[in-house]
């Protein structure tokens, strides 16, 4: 379980790091590494280029913009966790990332890095979608391009992220209505077996499709086809699931 | 890359691992490697005062940062850090192997909130895994540790790591 | 002998390096700063299969690598592993060879075997290794190894093993005549032992002094040491296996011979370095023993008072790809079926089957978690038949106080028959009843109860060195290593209550052969009971030495003399003694002083008595060498009751309340006790709920990393309540018994009846989880 062969690269600005990405046809970008790192231990990922974007200046801060809240690439999920601005303008944000693994992996992993990673059965890519948040992805030849949630997901672990792109921001936008996440998994910190997240009127699910899916609240699970796994069978997801939503409706 | 208070030349191998690196290159072997996917605990360490996976960090990211190790708590031949100590008083270790990683998951823990509750403490130490205790004894060793710490104690909480698609 | 230290909660001896970053794993090790090359073993990604070529050439070839070997270059390739305990029912025992080059039978198996500067690099080179396989068809449930549809060993017909049948009684007459009678089916999955520490092996060979030494993170060095004495043709006494800090064990690090465990220390005499091999988290779920995995067919014949008259109980066990261990599971079982029970009439058979899986050997609980589970839930279904209270059928089951020696009629695992020395069953269930209390308001909220007896302590036996230094510190050591259960704690206690010391003055060494080379091993609920009484053997012997030595010195009767604060003294008159340290002065009549009060003892200072300084039969030192061997396994007992709530639609289970009543005879050091039943139920609750090894029809482990194999964090724990009555075992000087395995054996049973009781749906099987609750809710079996 040790990593395979790959060149490292530690741009410094953002720019040179979508230079490499622009350069480099096989490249993973490395910020938190919570999730790329196991990856590569096992060798189920073997990218020739690894980006570290760990050295790069500007891509730490958490900021106040257009209603909402911006996270930048580098923003562990710790900080966010414990941002007092995050609690004041998004509080289900807040609520969400202590959901997200434990404590130690969050004070490494990013908020990005989970919308770009974009596991299924993972807390953050819901949320934004349910708040109608989006990405800025950075490239060479394109500059800043702005990706809502609902165009940014496309299938497991899949997203519209070109492989030149940096997502430099998350946008996540304030909430004033009723909020709740709530998740069932099998142990604390686990990815979850099938998730449910409201935010005023707007309910979506996690963990239940190919990527996180808005739900109509009257009859959240129309149209749903889960996958089944060791823990969940497609029918069992879809009862949680159910159960979550009454739960997140009522609150 | 300062490792308890030492500095250290970078690493030349960019694949290796901080954990291999802390144990093998500069033999601080106390910090042990239990799954190396991120979910056990065992490698915690502190990067810059906050408990991380060491398995799931290349040792050249460290360049440049401090790091602390469970060597790196308590100086040879001085007391026990309040935590270690809290650990021996309530029998919180058996084969040890888990140890270190629960040690500087607690040292982050307190450091974050030093008079954590019942519920908080479960939390707190909610990642790192130990086949020995069933947790009890460390449960109580963190409640210890909390009486034992006369301030703050310095460096987060504790993991799921990443799944294949 | 005093009891100042024993049934104290001494604080753990060992904690200060492991807390401090300073324990020493076999990972760890570093003699002479040598940096030992590192290995990566290729294995099998087939359960089954003919391989047809291996090419390591390319790998070969690639810089950084040492050497690759094929079971071809191994002059002990062709050779069969051995089987470790042969049994005359074992009809049809096969064992795996070290490296496989014709089948291999279970993903996992190992094929080649690479050594290289470092383990990237051996990993790097494993990618470039070429193995041609021809799939074979997969047997992989305990079921489709007894329907035998394939072979797993071509020259095994019906895959069966090994078949046992015992009988005690008339079982067919008493069914036929029992007012009521009960058919049921059991099952059991595999699990595994998952220590925090996998293993490893390092390995050096000094060709200077001709010496293997080998650091293992195996349960018992000793055998590992006697084995590759014999492999490789050196006295043993040119081999030393050390088996330093370990890293959790619980059964499946007493396996050997694993293949790393010969290709390690192999390669190092080959290449003239130390070589080392880790095992990683990956390869740790496919390559190191499991157990579990058994379904029974009970059939109970019992009268409408709940009293059992015959028990008839059918099982498979899947053994799978290879018996090096035996068929010391299945008979564990058979044996402990009946548990605190009379049972009139007893009729078992066990078949043991090959199946396409990794091979099985004890994992904590060995065996006895699916016998409690057959027994409980065979209990728990009389009193739902009778509508009768649990508690109370149990009780009108158990035997009685005054029925020991109770001999149940059936084999045991250590070529004796099964007879219970001593208990107090009905005490148990009392106190654990009184323990658990009122049932929690609301709803699906069960109750579940087990009980269970465990033979432990079994032989053949253990041995001890004691010896007090001129310094009156005192050393000790053992053949058996800890990984985890703090011998060098209760060791010392022990010792230091013979010898009138302070536990501090004792250090304790174990599993490390150069400094005890005998012995056998760590397992089986056996290290108080073998070593904790060799121990005191031992140190008894240096206690009777020390009053012999010091009555000359002190002109006293030795019968008259006391071992108290570290002096030899006159009893009644405390100020004429010496202190130990002198006596082992006087023990080793010197020529030359050496320092240390050693001039006491050279040939002008003043003798006591005439005659030659060390006289016929008397040997130097204050020292002994002292073993204890069982006349058969003292048997420990409990009692697990719980209160358990099941959310009804998501299935999320929390344990409300767990209380343990335990008997392991005279307690050494509760805290260490406690710590053992606490992480025992710990680990049952995670067999029970979280963890399973969930191989698909390919025979590939489909969850083979701890993201998917569940194993409980704290958040998962509840808190555990605990209680000892103590029956002290009339068959060892210290009266204990085992406590290693205890508290994983009834968690099972008493969370199947706790959440049956929640959900009102039929539990026959093991593990559960939130899916499997659905499912049964869904449509109950």
């Amino acid at each position: 379980m040790k990593p395979p062969l790959f060149e490292y690269h530690s741009p410094t600005t953002v720019e040179e790091a979508c230079a490499l990405l622009a350069t480099f046809e096989d490249a993973k970008i490395l910020a938190g590494g919570q999730s790329l790192v196991p990856l590569l231990n096992f060798r189920l990922a073997r990218p020739q280029h690894l980006v570290d974007i760990n050295r790069v200046d500007g891509l730490d801060r958490i900021y106040e913009r257009d209603g909402g809240v911006a996270v930048r690439a580098l923003v562990r999920q710790a900080a966010v966790e414990d941002s007092p601005l995050v609690a004041r303008v998004c509080p289900l944000l807040t609520d969400a990332i202590r959901l997200v693994a434990h404590r130690v992996i969050r004070n490494r992993g990013t908020v990005c890095g989970s919308l770009a990673h974009a596991d299924p059965a993972s807390e953050l890519p819901a949320v934004l979608l349910v708040l109608g948040g989006h990405v800025v992805a950075q490239s060479k030849s394109r500059g800043d391009r702005v990706i809502g949630a609902d165009q940014l997901f496309t299938g497991v672990m899949e997203t519209t992220l070109a492989p030149d792109e940096l997502m430099v921001e998350a946008w996540f936008p304030a909430i004033a209505d009723q909020f709740a996440i709530s998740e069932e998994s099998r142990r604390h910190g686990d990815f979850a077996l099938a998730g449910a997240v409201r935010a005023g009127s707007r309910l979506a699910l996690f963990g239940v499709a190919p990527t996180p899916v808005l739900a109509d609240p009257g009859d959240p699970t129309r149209g749903l086809q889960p996958s089944g796994d060791l823990e969940a069978t497609p029918e069992f997801r879809l009862h949680l699931v159910r159960v979550l939503a009454e739960r997140v409706l009522a609150a | 890359m300062k490792v308890n208070g030492v500095v250290h030349p970078a690493p030349t191998d960019s694949r290796r691992l901080l954990s291999d690196h802390l144990r093998h290159d500069l033999g601080l072997t106390g910090t042990h490697v239990g799954c190396e996917h991120g979910v056990c605990g065992c490698c915690t360490v502190l990067f810059d005062g906050a408990p991380v996976r060491s398995c799931l960090m290349l040792a050249i990211q460290a360049e440049g940062h401090e790091v602390t190790t469970i060597e790196g708590l308590a100086a040879d031949g001085a007391p026990l850090h309040p935590v270690q100590q809290a650990f021996h008083e309530c029998h919180g270790l058996q084969c040890g192997f888990c140890t270190p990683g629960f040690v500087m998951s607690v040292v982050g823990l307190l450091k974050q909130n030093p008079n954590p509750s019942a519920d908080e403490i479960n939390e707190g130490i909610s990642g790192n895994l130990c086949r020995c205790t069933g947790y009890a004894s460390i449960r109580r060793a963190v409640h210890r540790a909390a009486e034992l710490s006369p301030s703050p104690v310095q460096g987060g909480g504790s993991g799921r790591g990443a799944r294949q698609k | 002998m005093t009891t100042r230290w024993f049934g104290e909660r001494v604080q753990r001896v060992e904690d200060d390096r492991l807390l401090r970053g300073h324990g020493r794993f076999t990972d760890d090790v570093n003699e002479n700063g040598e940096r030992a090359l590192e290995s990566y073993l290729v294995r099998s990604p087939y359960a089954h299969a003919r391989i047809r070529s291996i090419d390591v050439s390319a790998a070969r070839a690639m810089p950084g690598v040492v050497a690759i070997y094929t079971a071809a270059d191994l002059p002990f390739g062709q050779t069969d592993l051995p089987i470790l305990i042969p049994h005359p029912n074992l009809t049809h025992g096969r064992t795996q060879r070290c490296l496989a080059s014709e089948v291999v039978r279970y993903v996992g198996e190992p094929v080649v075997f690479i050594v290289a500067d470092d383990r990237y690099l051996a990993e790097d080179a494993a990618d470039l290794v070429q193995v041609e396989y021809e799939p074979l068809p997969v047997v992989i449930t305990p079921e489709a190894g007894a329907k035998a549809e394939h072979l797993v060993h071509d020259d095994v017909p019906g895959n069966v093993a090994a078949e046992m049948i015992q009988e005690v009684g008339s079982v067919q007459a008493a069914l036929a005549s029992a007012p009521r009678r009960k058919r049921l089916h059991f099952r059991f999955e595999r699990g595994a032992a998952s220590p925090m520490e996998a293993r490893a092996v390092w390995a050096r060979w000094s060709t200077s002094e001709r010496k293997l030494t080998v650091y293992d993170s195996t349960q018992s060095p000793t055998s590992i040491r006697g084995g590759l004495a014999v492999l490789f043709g050196l006295p043993e006494s040119s081999v030393e296996v050390i088996a330093p800090d370990v890293g959790g064990g619980f059964g499946p690090k007493i396996m050997l011979f694993y293949s790393d465990e010969l290709l390690v220390p192999f390669a190092a005499m080959q290449l003239g370095r130390p070589v080392k091999w880790t095992e990683d988290r990956q390869e740790h779920f496919t390559a190191v023993n499991q157990e579990r995995g058994q379904v029974h067919d009970v059939e109970v014949g019992f009268d409408g008072e709940g009293r059992v008259q015959a028990l008839s109980v059918d099982f498979i066990h899947d053994g799978g790809a290879y018996t090096p261990y035996g068929i010391i599971l299945p008979i564990i079982t058979a044996a402990q079926v009946p548990g605190p029970y009379r049972v009139p009439n007893y009729w078992v058979r066990f078949r043991d089957v090959y199946t396409n899986a990794t091979p099985t050997s004890p994992y904590r609980g060995a065996g006895r978690p699916h016998a409690c589970f057959v027994m409980e839930r065979t209990l728990d279904a009389i009193a739902a038949e009778l509508g009768l209270e649990r508690a109370e059928v149990r009780r009108r089951n158990l035997i009685q106080p005054n029925e020991f020696p109770y001999e149940l009629g059936v084999a045991w695992q250590d070529g004796n028959r099964v007879v219970y020395d001593s208990g107090d069953y009905p005490t148990l269930l009392d106190k654990a009843l009184e323990k658990l209390g009122p049932r929690p308001a609301g709803d699906h909220i069960g109750m579940g109860l087990g009980m269970y007896v465990e033979g432990t302590g079994v032989g053949p036996y253990e041995g001890a060195h004691v010896q007090v230094l001129v310094s009156g510190k005192v050393v000790a050591a053992t053949g058996i290593p800890s990984q985890g259960q703090a011998h060098a704690t209760v060791w010392a206690q022990v010792v230091a209550d013979q010898l009138g010391v302070d536990v501090s003055d004792v250090e304790v060494t174990g599993g490390d052969t150069r400094r005890f080379p005998w012995g056998v091993g760590t397992f089986a609920s056996r290290g108080a009971v073998t070593a904790g009484n060799a121990m005191a053997v031992a140190a008894g012997m240096v206690a009777e030495k020390a009053r012999h030595i010091a009555a000359d010195h002190l002109e006293a009767d030795p019968a008259d003399l006391e071992l108290v604060d570290g002096r030899v003294r006159v009893k009644g008159s405390p100020d004429r003694g010496m202190p130990l340290g002198a006596v082992a002065v006087l023990a080793n009549p010197v020529r030359y002083a050496f320092g240390g009060g050693t001039e006491a003892a050279t040939q002008f200072a003043s003798r006591p008595r005439p005659g030659p300084p060390l006289q016929e039969g008397e040997q130097p030192g204050l020292e002994a060498t002292g073993y204890y061997s069982p006349p058969g396994s003292t048997w420990a007992s409990g009692c697990h009751a719980a209160y358990v709530h099941v959310d009804p639609k998501t299935f999320r289970l929390e344990v409300l309340k767990y209380v343990v009543i335990h008997d392991c005879g005279r307690v050494i050091n509760p805290l260490v006790v406690e710590g053992q039943i606490e992480g025992g139920v710990a680990q049952g609750i995670g067999g029970a709920f979280y963890e399973r090894l969930a191989y698909d029809e390919e025979g590939q482990l489909r969850n083979a990393s701890f993201m998917e194999f569940l194993m409980p964090y704290a958040t998962e724990i509840p808190a555990i309540e605990i209680d000892h009555i103590e029956t002290p075992s009339p068959l060892n000087p210290l009266g204990v018994k085992g406590a290693g395995e205890a508290g994983v054996i009834p968690v099972g049973a008493v969370l199947a009846a706790a959440i049956e009781e929640a959900l009102g749906v039929p539990i026959t099987e093991m593990p559960l989880s939130p899916l499997k609750l659905f499912e049964l809710v869904k449509s109950p079996s």
